[in-house]
């Protein structure tokens, strides 16, 4: 096979690698949704009084945060019936990405806790706050603005990380590539479409982020 | 399965593994740090071919996904004349992504040495490679060096990937394993484990031990 670019070939798989591309996101919003709630959860129960949470918490967030992604996602698949728990790929995908974001994000959360001036916990304490106030009004409103920047950046990361789930096989882009290069034995135009595509999401993405980011900055007063 | 009787039968292959991926590690790690420099200073420079082409570059590697990477380099590459072995196909493009990120890291570090020191070299009228090197990296290094080890796990992370086109490296290795046995939580659970050993205690600790060797040498214990 030698270089040849075929324009006709490229329109007519546009449209199935636009309808894989609404699920790449469908995908990566729906992990970015599991890993903001639960990476809060991670980035509190590290700010518990019980001890052996606090440790057990961090050690899992270690873990998951230096073994590749690709392997969790596999070991969630296939595990699950072992013990007799069947998860679709999507659950499984879901599962996987949510909670490995998840851990990313709590460090991000954790660093923005614990940016805020002590005297703001102190001043809680003084008008006899409960700890769930002092989270949910004072700490976690505070504790947003500087945190946008790197919650912004796993946005775009988890997008990026979407083609792993092609591997146990959810139809996202990638997957949907694949398959087009497998039945026409042409590779060249799925795969550098894909990238493409890639491109031209996680860029503006990422400029929007800094936008949105400078926003908040603004409207909360912070710098 | 208990599972010192299925290390005892698949611990040879999942070493074997172990090696490969430490081996593509290495690799992309030389080609990352390589290409960051690269990347990094020509961002700085003040020839517009050198800083378009290292910006097209890290944008090119950062806004698509590894993956989309590997296969393109490994299926497409092949069209335009270029065919590389699966091997080196692998580590190649675990490393241009990580150098991409890297030569963020680079420029940031550079960019962060005091003002003072780039005067001083001036007003010493050294060269401005000489400046570069013996003033201004040697710094930038100690700067650089907690970013590239969150870098480098990233790296080790990113070589799973490369048993996608068959490499067959620890990630390999426990697929098989999984397919032949349906072992899965002991096969996934032990390559789990593996990763996590080299990433805490063979990443981390030389990464701080290298930032003290830094220190030691910039006087700064």
């Amino acid at each position: 096979m030698t270089f040849d670019w075929r324009w006709d070939f490229a329109w007519e798989i546009l449209p199935r690698l636009l309808a894989a591309t609404v699920n790449t996101l469908i995908a990566a919003g729906i992990g970015y949704g599991i890993a903001l709630v639960l990476g809060l959860v991670f980035a509190l129960a590290q700010r518990t009084p019980y001890r052996l949470l606090t440790v057990i918490t961090r050690e899992f967030v270690e873990f998951i945060r230096s073994t590749p992604l690709v392997l969790q996602i596999f070991f969630i698949f296939y595990v699950g019936p072992q013990f007799g728990i069947r998860l679709s790929p999507w659950m499984s995908g879901m599962i996987a990405i949510g909670l490995h974001y998840a851990a990313y994000l709590s460090e991000v959360y954790r660093a923005g806790i614990e940016a805020v001036p002590r005297g703001q916990w102190e001043a809680c304490r003084a008008i006899n706050m409960s700890t769930r106030d002092t989270y949910f009004r004072i700490i976690i409103p505070q504790a947003l603005p500087p945190s946008i920047a790197g919650m912004g950046n796993y946005l775009v990361g988890i997008f990026k990380d979407t083609p792993m789930l092609s591997v146990i096989g959810v139809a996202e882009l990638m997957h949907t590539a694949n398959s087009i290069g497998a039945e026409n034995y042409r590779f060249l135009e799925p795969f550098t479409m894909v990238g493409i595509i890639f491109l031209a999401i996680s860029l503006p993405v990422a400029a929007l982020v800094r936008l949105f980011e400078g926003w908040v900055r603004r409207k909360m007063g912070v710098r | 399965m208990p599972i010192w009787e299925f290390l005892d039968t698949y611990g040879a292959r999942l070493g074997s593994g172990t090696l490969i991926t430490i081996a593509q590690f290495g690799l992309a790690t030389v080609i990352a740090v390589v290409v960051a420099l690269a990347a990094g200073l020509g961002k700085m420079s003040h020839n517009w071919l050198l800083r378009g082409t290292a910006v097209c570059y890290i944008e090119l590697f950062r806004g698509t996904s590894l993956l989309v990477q590997l296969y393109w380099i490994f299926f497409v590459l092949p069209l335009f004349g270029i065919t590389l072995p699966k091997f080196t196909a692998g580590f190649l493009s675990v490393g241009l992504n990580v150098g991409a990120y890297g030569a963020e890291v680079v420029r940031g570090a550079i960019q962060a040495v005091p003002r003072g020191q780039w005067e001083a070299a001036y007003a010493l009228s050294m060269s401005p490679a000489r400046r570069m090197r013996r003033i201004i990296l040697p710094q930038a290094l100690g700067l650089m060096l907690p970013p590239w080890g969150n870098l480098l796990i990233e790296l080790l992370k990113g070589t799973a990937l490369v048993a996608l086109i068959s490499v067959a490296d620890l990630m390999f290795q426990a697929r098989q394993i999984n397919a032949s046995t349906f072992l899965s939580a002991q096969a996934f659970g032990a390559a789990l484990v593996i990763y996590y050993i080299l990433a805490r205690f063979g990443i981390t600790p030389f990464m701080r031990w290298m930032e003290r060797v830094v220190a030691r040498r910039l006087g700064r214990t």
